[in-house]
């Protein structure tokens, strides 16, 4: 009786669920990705980059809607002084990732610089969707790993591809985008004021959307925190003296 | 393209990363600032949601996009793997596109 009271109750089979669970989603975000990447590839040659460049940008930005950002810029006639801003706006928000990745990241600062790389929309999400902080750095760097892969590899075969896949949007490529994001939130809604800071989100993004450049509806969007966090610490401070 | 644009911009990329990371390491957070850090996350996945559905350009337009996302929210409502997801959207918006 004692023995089985000091055993740490159903631990082994929750983390091996746990990790496979969390092996097998880093593996579909990043073959998502990876389709996405090769259309990238396509696009990025039709906008003038070489193939050498498509990959390097890839591998060094690292974070698709700049880059797709940068592309379309291009590809409108923009030279790549103008691509650059909004491709820089649109990745202001892994800054607030890496903020708030902080906590599961590793203490070691080498290392915390390596795996700065990997952070993205995808790792983020998928960290934040776990309960607790082992399992959150694990599914982060699963995540990134798999989906730096799988963007390269993909940016490398449609560069080489070119015109030959057809019109992304006729496959429905574009598509793919606001169906992964959603699929990446959903988890996160449970969390005390997050559907409130979603709506507000959306609302001041669609809002701003009409007359903002490129990428600074997403960002205004941040501001959706806000009332987020305020129904957040009603919700604690109802809770307790409940 | 310049190479010193492309190279600049990997930079830029980079140094956004790294700002948590990298520069803000090692520090205590407290309850108020990681409230709001769980939260970050959030309205920007969302903003991204609408903005890729609706938006072209500086329009907002209901396209095959729209019925893509919303058979996709009926696949994460039912738990469906992430693959299924968005391949489901992607097919749905080019049958759309194919049809119309």
């Amino acid at each position: 009786m004692a023995r089985t009271y000091n055993y740490p109750r159903g631990m082994p089979t929750t983390v091996e669920k746990t990790s496979s669970r969390t092996l097998s989603g880093a593996a579909g975000i990043g073959i998502a990705v990876g389709v996405y990447g090769v259309s990238f590839g396509v696009l990025a040659v039709a906008a003038g980059l070489s193939p050498a460049q498509a990959c390097v940008m890839s591998m060094l930005v690292f974070t698709g809607a700049s880059q797709f950002a940068f592309i379309g810029v291009l590809a409108g006639g923009g030279g790549a002084l103008a691509a650059i801003g909004p491709a820089v706006v649109l990745a202001l928000r892994n800054a607030a990732y890496g903020l708030s990745l902080l906590p599961i990241l590793p203490g070691r600062l080498r290392d915390r610089a390596i795996v700065a790389q990997l952070v993205i929309d995808e790792s983020t999400a998928m960290a934040r969707a776990q309960d607790d902080p082992r399992a959150a750095w694990r599914a982060f760097l699963a995540t990134g790993l798999s989906v730096w892969l799988c963007w390269n590899a993909g940016t490398l075969a449609g560069a080489l591809l070119g015109g030959g896949l057809g019109d992304p949007r006729s496959l429905g490529l574009d598509a793919m985008f606001p169906a992964a994001f959603l699929a990446l939130l959903a988890p996160q809604l449970r969390r005390p004021g997050a559907p409130v800071a979603a709506v507000a989100g959306a609302m001041i993004a669609i809002a701003v959307l009409p007359f903002a450049p490129a990428g600074v509806p997403v960002i205004a969007a941040l501001a959706g925190v806000v009332p987020g966090v305020l129904v957040a610490r009603g919700a604690k401070a109802g809770s307790a003296k409940a | 393209m310049s190479w010193t644009l492309l190279l600049a911009l990997g930079g830029a990329s980079y140094a956004l990363k790294a700002v948590g990371p990298v520069f803000a390491g090692g520090r205590e957070l407290g309850p108020g600032v990681r409230r709001t850090l769980d939260l970050v996350a959030v309205p920007l996945l969302a903003a991204l949601i609408l903005v890729q559905t609706l938006g072209n350009g500086h329009r907002l337009v209901l396209d095959a996009r729209v019925a893509a996302l919303g058979v996709a929210a009926v696949l994460v409502w039912r738990r469906a793997p992430f693959l299924l997801v968005v391949l489901a959207a992607a097919g749905t918006a080019a049958l759309l596109r194919a049809l119309g």
